[in-house]
């Protein structure tokens, strides 16, 4: 079978071609239908290559397939090569796995697109470039695919980009901010990819890993934390985690597959791929479990007060997000993994919901103009519950067993301080899962115009939801504390195995189930009953508001930090920087480099005699230093 | 030049001698058709000129093997002054597809145009073959007396003979610091050839007071050529006005041999002074890339905005010269290459773009071209994300290895400032697709596109080792290292 | 004997009044005469040193460079006359100042 593992890129990247060079003269279905196709027959290809690295012995679980030797220059050579392990080809099953449900979804979803083959382009594109990034077996062809993913996320979060509204701007401005965002993490990634190779002389992960503990520490530092730069691009972790609430602006399948099921998890996948790296350097890996944390429980505390259902979803991912990258670092790269998988099912499954609700509401996602649709759209209901209630860490429901996973491994670390914060984020977790439901689909419609026009979807769109509304209820039960079996097969990648005691384990599990209750009844009893003591519980976190509603001063802090003193050099090289209010940092950095870059251009005047001045400057200038340093 | 051997070594010159040849033999047939008023064959100069191109090319590969010198050590034919050649060769092999059509429009005298295109290339091959400051000199004055003119090639156009004026004087003024430096160098050492002022710079014995300001003006020469900060200031107003396939063939082929002489002067004549120039170049690497991204952001011409990126370019590749190793060799050599198909393949398109008796073309004019002209649009956006480093392409290889190779030799603040600038570089290359494909067509956006077949088949060749060499980097690599190439040889 | 330094003095002086010439002046024409003076300081500086060099008189490398640079010289001025033919033609010009369609 492995033999055949090229089909699993060759599938996706057949079907783009077919798209990009057959489209135009293929009706919209069947476009759609290609590409799902495509993208399923690559699951059927991961599933059978899971079977066949099951059936070997556990020591064995690890294929190298070499195509060809991808380049050598200056006796520096990389093989074009996948590994199949444990590991990836977990993250192969996710990606083709959810990724074709949101094909087939986005099938009903687009259907008044025109421009749906594009779509269905990007989507297979994507999906190629994501499946290079988890299978190769070094760190030069994940970064192929990492730049892949990303410039697929750039094209659709910008693929409306005609629109433009109050809460985005110009939907073209919020795919540009993730791309420039995203290039600071791959920067970061290149960097550190030249120093690995200069001090190990490889950049495949098993070389790495062997010799790794030979570097000095110094160096692994500087390995790890420009590889912590990237993942928090990638995976919207602090301080690079602005982008993601901005990639709301694309549409919503691509919300659901990229922005929450698989491309911001590459960042968690690099941190357990490289593992090693990080087990030698407990000082950053301490530093990333917390950012990861914090990252988490500030996340969930602005998904509290969001108005936008996408939005709630968004800083949702984010905070889930955290849970894994903290997982990752400390020590419990299986369960990071669990969690990435559960993750991938119910968030993909709340995104196509809330994707529903547009679709049925025409564009309608604020909540303040929502409720009572249960009436209206009963399936899309259900799902989104189960998908809630997966979130919210209810028991027995996968994202229990997740989260439950993460925060004893977390604990057993002995990392008590982290554990506490998780603790608070999973309430914080439970109540905006919850609210977001009740405000949704339960009550009285808040907005009769809205509600009228309302009505259920098709089989096309509600058929994904029950699959992934499956998924995410049994998917945890693969992995439940009493038998560990996912992260049991993942040891021969990660080399962790999790034990937690007995005892400890009982006490994490009491602790989750209790927090997750009470979230889900202080939600029932706020949003549905309205009842006054839990308003009073709320008016003891007031003096938070402020801090909430600026989403905790981080766009003012860049404001102070990259964009003034930007602005204050460029203001003195320019000598006419227009201070305007800029919203936004990533967007000034841009504008103040245009600002630079418009007085270089007017010194260039066209006059030779300024030319040939120029040209005599430098040469006084390099003279001297010349004849001083020589 | 009198302990070296006195063979003469002819062989070693047969790539820039086929060039003249071929450059004679176009002349000649210009001159027939000019007798007979024949106009066919009169278009068969651009063909004969490609002939010259293919048949020095098969020379070139004929010759792969071990090093040859000649006259007295004065050049030498070794991979890397073939490696030079082959650079060159694609450019102008690619400029005269893209000129076939083109020049004719522009200037009624067809013949002297392929003639001194072929004349060019064989000087700059000179430049890559160069072990003696003489020979870098005339090399570097037959390539750049060629590009004068060719720069005016369209004399009743006062953009295009304001450029050559520009191109021309600033040239020579650059000419005059490159030429004086020259004389210190050789004051100091008592040698203009390579080796042994490397034999004089390390013996205790020579006085070095000349050889650092000899340095600094042979910098000041080259800086010109490579278009470094601040020497770069014709760069933009000279792209923007030569005719568009002497810019593309200007940009990439003149970047390889000044690169070339470059590299072999400082790392072959001057390595024992590496500690007091390799700090320079790399502060002018970072001056370069920088200020070139800066002003792209602004440029609405997209001559220009190819101009300004062309001096970013020169400053990732200096950032090789400035890492002073064997892999920062290499690595540059590899990124001339990617430069030289991307690049022409840009500026091929922009032929396309130009309106009638125009030689630019404006950004507005790329408006909705995704919509109007899908395939160019693609095609366009290729080079576009080559020139920005993205990967699979063959910028984003060029990139790699050249920072890498900064990396390994102990600069990696320098690549760290050379990728945050790629960085920065990613927005004005994206925004010429962000345009194509974000943009409604309007009033400006090309409607009609007159293409021609030798265009085409620049475009493709260019698109297709755009993508070529960043899924197979190793094809270069092997052919340079020779493992298949030998056994073709029969050497 | 006159001794070198004075040799490269005079080079100095004369490369530093090509230089000014070729900064100050506004006429193209003027300007080329500048950038030759250049040239032949430099001339000047090979063949002082070829006659007073490190190396024996026999090896004449400095009086070959010079040759060249001389021919060359003389070429660039073939060519820069022409062009400068070709832009008065075009603008009736030859203020270097007033050359400036092509900026920003």
């Amino acid at each position: 079978m492995f033999d055949y593992a090229w089909l699993l890129f060759a599938f996706p990247a057949l079907g783009a071609l077919i798209i990009l060079f057959l489209g135009p003269w293929l009706s919209q279905k069947i476009v759609g239908w290609i590409a799902s196709l495509a993208v399923l027959s690559a699951f059927g290809v991961a599933l059978a290559l899971f079977a066949s690295l099951y059936a070997l012995p556990e020591e064995a679980r690890s294929i190298t397939i070499t195509y060809w030797e991808w380049m050598t220059i200056a006796n520096f050579s990389v093989p074009a090569a996948v590994l199949i392990d444990p590991l990836s080809i977990m993250m192969a099953i996710v990606v083709t796995g959810v990724g074709g449900l949101i094909h087939i979804y986005s099938i009903g979803y687009m259907d008044h697109e025109p421009r749906y083959q594009r779509f269905f382009f990007y989507l297979n594109f994507f999906i190629l470039a994501m499946l290079i990034l988890v299978m190769s077996n070094n760190f030069l062809g994940t970064f192929v695919g990492w730049e892949g993913v990303g410039l697929a996320s750039y094209l659709l979060i910008g693929f409306w980009f005609a629109k433009r509204d109050d809460q985005y701007g110009w939907y073209a401005d919020a795919g540009k901010k993730a791309f420039l965002v995203n290039r600071i993490g791959d920067a970061a990634y290149l960097l550190a990819m030249f120093i690995i190779w200069s001090s190990v002389g490889s950049l495949t992960y098993a070389v790495v890993e062997e010799t790794a503990a030979l570097l000095p520490t110094t160096t692994l530092v500087f390995i790890t934390l420009l590889l912590l730069f990237a993942v928090s691009g990638k995976s919207a972790q602090f301080p690079l985690y602005v982008w993601l609430p901005e990639a709301m602006a694309g549409p919503t399948p691509v919300s659901a597959l990229i922005h929450a099921a698989t491309m911001v998890t590459a960042g968690v996948y690099l941190i357990v791929r490289t593992g090693h790296l990080w087990d030698l350097t407990p000082i950053v890996a301490q530093t990333v479990g917390w950012i990861g944390i914090l990252t988490a429980f500030f996340a969930a505390t602005l998904a509290i007060v969001q108005v936008d259902l996408k939005k709630i979803l968004a800083y949702s991912t984010i905070s889930q997000l955290g849970y894994m990258v903290a997982a990752a670092a400390v020590g419990a790269p299986g369960s990071a993994i669990f969690i990435l998988v559960a993750h991938a099912f119910f968030k993909a499954l709340l995104f196509l919901g809330a994707g529903s609700v547009m679709h049925a509401t025409d564009g309608v996602i604020d909540v303040r103009r929502l409720g009572g649709l249960r009436h209206k759209m009963p399936q899309t209901y259900i799902t989104f519950l189960i998908g809630a209630m997966a979130l919210g860490g209810i028991p027995l429901l996968s994202g229990f067993w997740a989260k439950d996973a993460v925060l004893a491994g977390i604990a057993a670390d002995g990392a008590f301080l982290i554990y506490s914060v998780g603790v608070v984020t999973a309430l914080l977790t439970a109540i905006y899962s919850f609210r977001a439901v009740f405000l949704t689909f339960n009550g009285k419609p808040r907005d009769m115009h809205v509600y009228e026009h309302a009505h259920e979807n098709k089989l096309i769109m509600v058929g994904p939801l029950w699959i992934l509304a499956f998924f995410s209820i049994t998917i945890g039960w693969f992995n439940t504390p009493f038998a560990l079996a996912m992260e049991e097969f993942l040891s021969a990648s990660t080399g962790h195995q999790e034990h937690v005691g007995l005892f400890l384990e009982l006490v994490v599990v009491t602790i989750s189930t209790i927090v997750s209750l009470f979230g889900l009844l202080y939600a029932w009893a706020r949003y549905i009953r309205g009842e006054h003591w839990t308003l009073t519980l709320a008016s003891w976190f007031a003096w938070l508001q402020p801090a909430l509603d600026n989403k905790w001063y981080v766009d003012r802090v860049y404001d102070a930090v990259i964009v003034r003193p930007l602005a204050a050099v460029a203001g003195w090289f320019a000598r006419v920087f227009d201070p305007k209010v800029i919203d936004g940092a990533v967007n000034a950095v841009g504008d103040v480099t245009v600002d630079a870059g418009e007085a270089v251009r007017k010194l260039q005047n066209g006059a030779i005699p300024t030319y040939a001045f120029s040209i005599f400057l430098g040469v006084v200038v390099v003279l001297i230093y010349f004849i001083f340093a020589g | 030049m009198n302990n070296a051997s006195l063979e003469l070594n002819i062989v070693a010159l047969a790539p820039a001698a086929s060039m003249v040849i071929f450059a004679l033999l176009v002349m000649a047939v210009d001159v027939f058709a000019r007798g007979t008023r024949t106009q066919p064959v009169r278009a068969a100069t651009p063909w004969v000129a490609l002939l010259g191109v293919l048949v020095t090319a098969g020379v070139c590969v004929w010759l792969l093997g071990q090093p040859v010198t000649t006259f007295q050590g004065m050049a030498i034919l070794d991979r890397y002054s073939l490696g030079i050649a082959f650079v060159v060769l694609v450019a102008a092999g690619l400029s005269i597809l893209v000129s076939a059509r083109y020049i004719p429009r522009v200037n009624a005298q067809v013949g002297e145009y392929y003639a001194l295109i072929l004349l060019i290339s064989a000087g700059m091959m000179m430049m890559g073959a160069a072990t003696d400051l003489i020979v870098v000199f005339l090399a570097l004055e037959t390539f750049s007396l060629g590009l004068y003119i060719l720069a005016g090639l369209r004399r009743s156009d006062a953009m295009s003979s304001e450029a050559a004026m520009k191109y021309f004087l600033l040239g020579a003024f650059a000419s005059g610091f490159f030429v004086y430096g020259a004389a210190l160098v050789y004051g100091a050492t008592g040698a203009t050839q390579f080796e042994q002022i490397a034999a004089m710079a390390t013996n205790p014995a020579t006085d070095l007071t000349f050889i650092y300001p000899g340095i600094a003006l042979l910098i000041v020469g080259f800086g010109f050529k490579v278009s470094l900060v601040p020497f770069h200031m014709w760069t933009p107003d000279v792209y923007q006005g030569a005719p568009t396939p002497v810019t593309a063939f200007m940009s990439a082929a003149t970047k390889a041999a000044a690169f070339a002489a470059f590299y072999r002067v400082f790392l072959v004549a001057l390595p024992s002074q590496q500690a007091v120039w390799g700090p320079a170049l790399a502060t002018l690497a970072v001056l370069t890339m920088t200020l070139g991204n800066l002003a792209a952001l602004r440029q609405s011409s997209l001559k220009r905005l190819l101009a300004y990126s062309s001096i970013s370019h020169a400053g990732y590749i200096l950032v090789g010269l400035a890492a002073g190793s064997i892999a920062g060799v290499e690595a540059s050599l590899f990124y001339l290459l990617s430069y030289a198909f991307m690049n022409i393949g840009a500026f091929a398109v922009v032929t396309l773009l130009e309106k009638q008796g125009e030689m630019d073309a404006d950004g507005a004019r790329l408006r909705g071209l995704g919509q109007r002209k899908p395939l160019l649009a693609a095609v366009m956006a290729i080079f576009m994300f080559s020139l920005a480093g993205v990967p699979p392409f063959a910028g984003f290889f060029a990139k790699f290895f050249v920072f890498a190779a900064a990396v390994q030799g102990g600069m990696s603040w320098l690549a760290a400032i050379a990728m945050l600038n790629s960085a920065i570089g990613a927005y004005y290359y994206l925004r010429v697709t962000v345009v194509m494909y974000f943009n409604a067509p309007d009033a400006e956006t090309v409607s009609e596109v007159k293409s021609n077949w030798p265009l085409n088949v620049g475009i493709g060749v260019a698109l297709a080792f755009t993508i070529l060499l960043g899924v197979f980097p190793s094809l270069w690599t092997t052919l340079m290292e020779s493992g298949v190439v030998t056994a073709l040889a029969l050497r | 004997m006159v001794p070198l330094t004075w040799y490269l003095t005079l080079a100095a002086f004369m490369f530093c009044s090509g230089l000014y010439a070729a900064l100050g002046r506004r006429n193209a024409i003027a300007v080329l005469m500048g950038i030759e003076l250049m040239l032949n300081a430099a001339n000047i500086n090979l063949i002082a040193f070829w006659r007073y060099g490190v190396t024996p008189v026999e090896n004449v490398d400095g009086q070959v460079f010079a040759i060249f640079v001389i021919a060359v010289a003389a070429a660039e001025v073939a060519v820069g006359l022409a062009l400068i033919i070709s832009v008065y033609r075009n603008r009736k010009t030859l203020n270097l100042d007033e050359l400036d369609i092509l900026k920003g």
